[in-house]
């Protein structure tokens, strides 16, 4: 499951401030390379989800989801990558677009993608794929000759097949909850 | 009840069965130390540097096994303690650090002695807390004792906004047993783990048992005695392992590593299991892990399940409470001997002996050694000893035998210089009854010197022996292997540490020769307080042996023989 050397992680997490913080500090700490870490709320408003990409070169996911697994605002921890699972990427990418020629490649090219044209203006055209990271670099690859101008991407986001559910959903934290009881509660971003 | 942030802090730690803080005032935190003055039952501590506020936190932890607690202001007071938090997270030493933080309004905007420690300590503690809340209070505190007391202990911070220390509410206990759904230590081995450590126990001709100091934090020290003598297993003990299984012991073969005894290091090498209880395989026991312990299947058992896998590759990894795994062991441990492999240990130990400075001629000069070993025999081995960082650490290990846990503290993993001291103090203040002695060196002493105060105005009973041989030793030492003897930045200027102690009021004493250091342990008993007494030792001794840094572990420096030239 692993591609190219790289392993995917899931962790579940406390919706805190800081706790991006001390993900990142205890990845940077141990020296681990991270390709890309995303974040985001889940169902739950307490509980955000991570996806975090790390060259696997550096240390075995397993090494890895022991020392998440250590902090104390990380809830659960799955190495993805180890499992059936489905992962996308999601990429926004423009192109020079200032002749027939680059617009029909481009055309052709997002036909063969999971990928479509979101923007186009006489000097350049705005491409959004999601897709498998693998797909998205083959397109970026493709594009390169058209002339790309500016790119942005998500980074990965992965969620295990069928029954392999990390869900929280009925965490809540001892001390939000007095809070939400007496009508100050806020939700915090990470 | 509405009570104050502070009072709320007060009430909680009382709760958590805390009799004694370690602190130094401040502006931020200035509300918490006027509460204090409603609570007398919680004795305060003033010291003179926040550092040593920390280092007392820790030493009193290790001594009493009990959550230590420090205490200092925002910013600078913060700061200072981070030395004694990040000693006490490399040695899993359960303590809790209460700091001052400007008003919420000002976090963020500069303030006068405003620094983001919650920050700065993420690396450094087990858990670190903002209180953004007071409500949020009462949970903390209570969760940041849970959080360092038990599973791999650690230090936890949290930090307290001025005006949340103000802020008045109706206090709320949390009664109950505290639920943290992202922290579960492990606790029991799986059957399927204990099987397989088994065979591997049965089938071994030359087993080692390697003992850390997760067997004194875990309480497993009865357990180990049981399992080594049951199989018949050498024991090798970590730095922090000393204490963990008694030396004397038939079975006890040392301490293991860099400095650790020959016989130890060997045995390790040779062996064919290595059973690691509560150990984490660092880089100083270790040596070169290429050539690690090669022909040996391995045994992993740690509480932190990071450890397992991390330095050395094992053959049963057990993540779980050292002394939950062994008595899930014991039962179907079968009972063997393994007399040719004990025989082949005894040989190298006799060789060490052969080898030992106090079996050679001393010329009349004062050795290190020689002191730790009549502080030893004098103290009838029953002190609680805490050492600095350097030769003398080193020193204490090897001539100053312990028979039981938590008697012998020292910076294991940090090294941190300036522990000994005020560690020795906070250990004195736990344990109260016991004979406690910092055993430190001239340079470590003098990082932290100024807690010399801290024990007086307390009357605090500690028995500082500084081995002064105006040199940093341990830096001399290398500068002497491998720099050719430059001895770039380590002679050193020093004080009359006698005059110095008499200006603080604590009685003193300079010993210069072997015979007087009876005397000096019975001019130190004299004395209800502090005593200091400076032993002028030997300058440019040797610790051996010695693994040079990244050497195979059996490759080692050794002293030669009565006799024997230095190849």
């Amino acid at each position: 499951m692993t591609q190219n050397g790289k392993q995917t992680l899931s962790a579940l997490v406390e919706n805190k401030p800081g706790v991006l913080n001390r993900v990142v500090s205890m990845l940077r700490r141990r020296n681990f390379n991270v390709d890309s870490l995303t974040v985001g709320r889940t169902a739950n408003p307490f509980v955000s989800r991570m996806t975090i990409v790390v060259d696997q070169t550096r240390g075995s996911g397993k090494r890895i989801a022991s020392n998440l697994f250590k902090l104390v605002n990380v809830i659960d921890v799955k190495v993805i990558s180890d499992e059936l699972h489905v992962s996308r990427d999601l990429a926004l990418i423009k192109v020079r677009s200032d002749d027939a020629e680059s617009r029909n490649a481009l055309t052709l090219i997002c036909e063969r993608f999971p990928a479509r044209i979101i923007d186009i203006g006489p000097a350049v055209a705005i491409v959004e794929i999601t897709a498998q990271e693998d797909i998205v670099e083959a397109m970026i690859k493709e594009l390169e000759p058209i002339g790309i101008v500016e790119m942005v991407r998500t980074g990965v986001v992965a969620m295990g097949r069928g029954v392999r559910i990390m869900e929280a959903d009925d965490y809540r934290p001892a001390v939000e909850a007095i809070k939400e009881d007496s009508g100050s509660y806020q939700v915090y971003g990470v | 009840m509405i009570l104050s942030g502070s009072e709320i802090v007060m009430e909680c730690l009382i709760r958590e069965g805390v009799e004694v803080m370690f602190g130094y005032p401040g502006g931020a935190i200035l509300p918490t130390y006027d509460a204090m003055t409603k609570y007398p039952q919680l004795r305060h501590i003033l010291v003179r540097h926040e550092q040593g506020a920390s280092h007392m936190a820790d030493g009193y932890a290790r001594a009493t096994g009990k959550v230590g607690v420090a205490i200092a202001t925002s910013g600078p007071g913060a700061t200072n303690l981070v030395t004694g938090i990040a000693t006490a997270m490399m040695d899993s030493s359960p303590i809790v650090c209460i700091t001052g933080q400007v008003p919420r309004g000002a976090i963020g905007s500069d303030a006068f002695q405003e620094c983001d420690i919650t920050g700065i300590t993420i690396p450094v503690t087990k858990h670190n807390y903002l209180v953004s809340d007071v409500r949020e209070l009462p949970y903390i505190i209570k969760e940041a004792f849970h959080i360092a007391r038990t599973g791999r202990p650690g230090p936890v911070l949290i930090d307290i906004p001025k005006d949340i220390q103000t802020e008045k509410i109706e206090f709320v206990y949390p009664e109950g047993e505290i639920t943290l759904p992202g922290y579960n230590p492990p606790k029991h081995a799986s059957e399927e783990q204990i099987a397989d450590a088994l065979e591997l126990i049965k089938q071994a001709k030359k087993p080692v048992i390697l003992a850390g100091h997760g067997i004194t934090v875990s309480g497993a020290s009865q357990e180990l005695q049981e399992l080594a003598e049951r199989a018949g297993i050498p024991v090798t003990l970590t730095l922090l392992g000393k204490g963990a299984m008694p030396e004397g012991h038939p079975l006890t073969v040392g301490m293991m590593g860099m400095h650790g005894a020959a016989a130890c290091n060997f045995a390790i090498q040779e062996a064919d299991l290595l059973i690691a209880l509560g150990m984490r395989f660092d880089d100083r026991v270790t040596g070169n892990l290429k050539t690690y312990s090669p022909n040996s299947k391995k045994i992993h058992v740690d509480i932190d399940p990071s450890e397992i896998n991390k330095n050395v590759k094992v053959d049963v990894g057990i993540a779980g409470d050292v002394r939950t795994v062994l008595r899930q062991l014991l039962p179907s441990v079968p009972s063997k001997t393994h007399g040719e492999w004990i025989g082949k240990i005894r040989d190298w130990q006799e060789d060490g002996d052969e080898r030992d400075i106090l079996h050679a001629d001393s010329q009349g000069k004062l050795l290190g050694a020689q002191v730790i070993n009549d502080l030893w025999k004098f103290t009838g081995g029953d002190a609680i000893t805490v050492s600095d960082v350097g030769q003398h650490q080193m020193l204490e290990a090897q001539y100053y035998p312990h028979k039981r846990p938590k008697s012998m503290l020292t910076s294991g993993g940090l090294g941190t210089m300036g522990f000994g001291f005020p560690a020795a103090l906070g250990a004195k203040v736990g344990m109260p009854d016991e004979e406690v002695w910092a055993i430190v060196g001239d340079g470590g002493f003098q990082m932290t010197l100024c807690e010399l105060a801290t024990a007086k105005q307390e009357n605090i009973k500690v028995n500082i022996a500084i081995l002064n041989n105006a040199f940093l030793g341990m830096v001399r030492q290398w500068q002497e292997f491998f720099y050719e003897e430059r001895y770039q930045a380590t002679p050193m200027f020093n004080p009359d540490f006698v005059k110095l102690a008499e200006a603080y009021g604590i009685p003193a004493m300079r010993v210069t020769s072997r015979e007087q250091i009876e005397e000096s342990v019975e001019f130190a008993r004299q004395h209800d307080g502090p005593v200091l007494i400076e032993y002028a030792i030997e300058k440019e001794e040797i610790v051996y042996p010695m693994v040079p840094a990244g050497a195979d572990l059996h490759n080692m420096i050794r002293r030669p023989k009565p006799g024997e030239v230095q190849a």
